[in-house]
């Protein structure tokens, strides 16, 4: 005994006798883990910056909307339109964020760390995806909540923050279809590769090089065309649910309002279920 | 009343069966046929070579391969029906590099501890335990990226070593270590499987680096079993003298044919089997009637390599090897 006492730092292996949670707290602290990892936290400097980059340019957007609102009484937008008008930045946080979630650890080969551990197949991309989708709507939900704030302390009078809140939640949902669409095709379009830029450029690739097809159906098409012509994209399919649920302005869309909701429903669909199949094939 | 003593590997008896165990791939290649083995708990070295079926073995233990016929049972357990259990209880060492360099060890091995199911604390506190057990405790918030090799050896036992498992497999461990850190390696798994009591499956295409560590080797080659037996059991039996005289080896050989044992030229010596003591004896009499000068005389142990090699034509024998082990 005396001996093992003089090595003071080495106490000896203990043996772990305390609760072994299950499944589904595992997949949680995925969950909680990749969230972090999608913001850079528990990460260096260089992976912080780009997504608190997007998050400072939206707040900054949502200030403008304060000040203007503030300053002329009038709203620049809806909070619907607020979400379109980022799009762009959402695409750019996504071409960063989904790499960083899925192709880093194709590359590292930490898979075989995970998959043999007490969390199924589908776990992995199941919690990556719920991690993406909530980062995005965290980006916009939160500007959103921002501008709320913004204008409640603007208002007149107290019913007028009543139907200003009437006014937000609605958005707050329209920016998770914003979130569930964005996410899920570009987790899945990362998935697909283990190189960082590459993954980039073609989860910017799945968002853009659709968007000129959009202008040329809409310009040239015939009516159907043009109402149909939003389909395509997913930037303008999630518009489309816009004009025809949350009344945003846009080009119209005849009678199809209905399919634009169908498609984004089948997009989110299929593009998960790709991503399961993806993660079946990977690393076994 | 009898004092009862608790084993040290727990109270499993067999620590992995395997039986007729089959892995086909859809490309057509067999990677294990119709492997039937038991080990008993403790230190178990798995070898072969290089595409012998040690890594497909694993991954069906682990319940990330579904076999193609026959099953296996890890402590106790069928990786295909309980598969979150098995993996509760087991800690995986991948053979190929799978630390991501961004990460901090302390960070990463915390959040793999969690992922095991470990509370957030106790997650902290055992990867720092289990960081601090394979040396690296002074270095664990450095990023993983500016690691050497040795250390990323070392985290990754790490992880594998965090949840506390009643089994460990190590694939391939001492890969891409230079000498000092291989032996480092192995006195490191080897603590692992005495003091820590955690039985531990080792898999190298190495025997001579696994053999002075495990109580127990199973050899499988092109997907089948070879050998498996006790090392105490392949050594003891099997040590010879060598007996060197600068002249008439083949009277000495002939003489010694004579008195019962059984010589073999082993280049200039002869190999005789060694029965006990009176071996020695009988030996030294030999030479001494036949006024031979006597080079050298010592006992050799017999490298289990050679012994795999003897296996090799004769598979087999495999079935009876097999009721050994248990």
């Amino acid at each position: 005994m005396s001996t093992e006492q003089s090595v003071i730092h080495d106490i000896g292996y203990q043996r772990y006798a305390g609760v072994r949670l299950g499944r589904g707290y595992a997949f949680r602290a995925l969950y909680g883990h990749s969230l972090r990892t999608a913001f850079g936290l528990g990460r260096g400097v260089l992976a912080k910056i780009f997504p608190w980059f997007v998050a400072g340019v939206i707040t900054i957007f949502a200030a403008v909307f304060i000040v203007i609102r503030t300053q002329t009484g009038e709203a620049v937008g809806s909070y619907e339109e607020f979400a379109d008008g980022n799009g762009l930045l959402l695409i750019m946080f996504c071409a960063t964020v989904a790499p960083e979630l899925v192709s880093r650890d194709l590359r590292s080969g930490v898979l075989a760390l995970y998959f043999s551990r007490p969390i199924e197949r589908e776990d992995y991309p199941l919690a990556k995806l719920a991690a993406l989708v909530t980062a995005l709507w965290l980006l916009l939900a939160g500007a959103q909540t921002l501008i709320f704030a913004g204008a409640a302390f603007s208002v007149d009078r107290l019913g007028a923050v009543g139907d200003e809140l009437l006014d937000l939640l609605p958005a707050l949902a329209y920016s998770a279809i914003y979130a569930a669409v964005f996410g899920s095709l570009s987790l899945l379009v990362a998935s697909l590769a283990s190189r960082r830029a590459v993954a980039a450029a073609v989860v910017v690739a799945a968002f853009l090089v659709p968007t000129p097809v959009v202008g040329v159906l809409s310009l040239t098409g015939s009516e159907t065309a043009q109402h149909l012509a939003g389909l395509v994209s997913p930037m303008t399919v999630v518009h489309g649910v816009g004009e025809w649920l949350f009344d945003v302005e846009g080009a119209g869309l005849g009678a199809f309002g209905p399919l634009y909701g169908v498609t984004v429903l089948a997009l989110v669909f299929a593009c998960t279920v790709a991503l399961l199949l993806r993660y079946r094939k990977v690393a076994s | 009343m009898p004092v009862l003593v608790r084993p040290p590997y727990g109270e499993q008896v067999t620590l992995i069966a395997t039986e007729s165990l089959t892995m086909r791939y859809a490309n057509g290649v067999t990677a294990l046929s119709e492997l039937t083995v038991g080990v008993a708990p403790g230190i178990v070295g798995l070898v072969g070579a290089n595409g012998a079926g040690k890594s497909t073995l694993i991954k069906i233990l682990l319940g990330l391969l579904p076999p193609t016929s026959g099953r296996a049972t890890v402590l106790g357990l069928d990786p295909v029906a309980q598969t979150e259990q098995v993996r509760s209880r087991v800690g995986y060492m991948p053979e190929h590099d799978c630390l991501p360099p961004d990460l901090v060890a302390a960070e990463l091995v915390t959040h793999l501890a969690r992922i095991s199911g470990l509370p957030r604390t106790a997650a902290r506190e055992r990867a720092s335990e289990a960081l601090r057990h394979v040396g690296l405790y002074e270095e664990r918030y450095r990023q993983i990226g500016g690691y050497s090799t040795g250390m990323r050896q070392r985290v990754k036992l790490a992880q594998a070593l965090v949840h506390d498992p009643d089994l460990l497999m190590l694939d391939e461990p001492t890969n891409g270590l230079d000498p000092a850190g291989r032996e480092a390696m192995l006195a490191l798994i080897h603590r692992i499987g005495t003091e820590f009591g955690i039985s531990v499956l080792v898999c190298s295409h190495l025997l001579g680096e696994v053999e002075r560590i495990c109580d127990s080797l199973v050899a499988i080659d092109a997907g089948r079993l070879l050998r498996a037996a006790e090392v105490s059991a392949m050594t003891t039996a099997r040590d010879v003298l060598a007996v060197e005289v600068t002249e008439g080896v083949d009277g000495l050989a002939a003489r010694l044919r004579e008195l019962g044992l059984d010589p073999q030229p082993d280049g200039r010596a002869l190999l005789v089997p060694l029965a006990g003591e009176e071996t020695y004896d009988v030996v030294l009499a030999a030479v001494a009637d036949l006024d031979l000068p006597l080079h050298r005389l010592d006992q050799r142990r017999h490298r289990i390599s050679e012994l795999f090699r003897e296996a090799r034509p004769a598979p087999e024998q495999t079935g009876q090897e097999v009721a050994g082990v248990h």
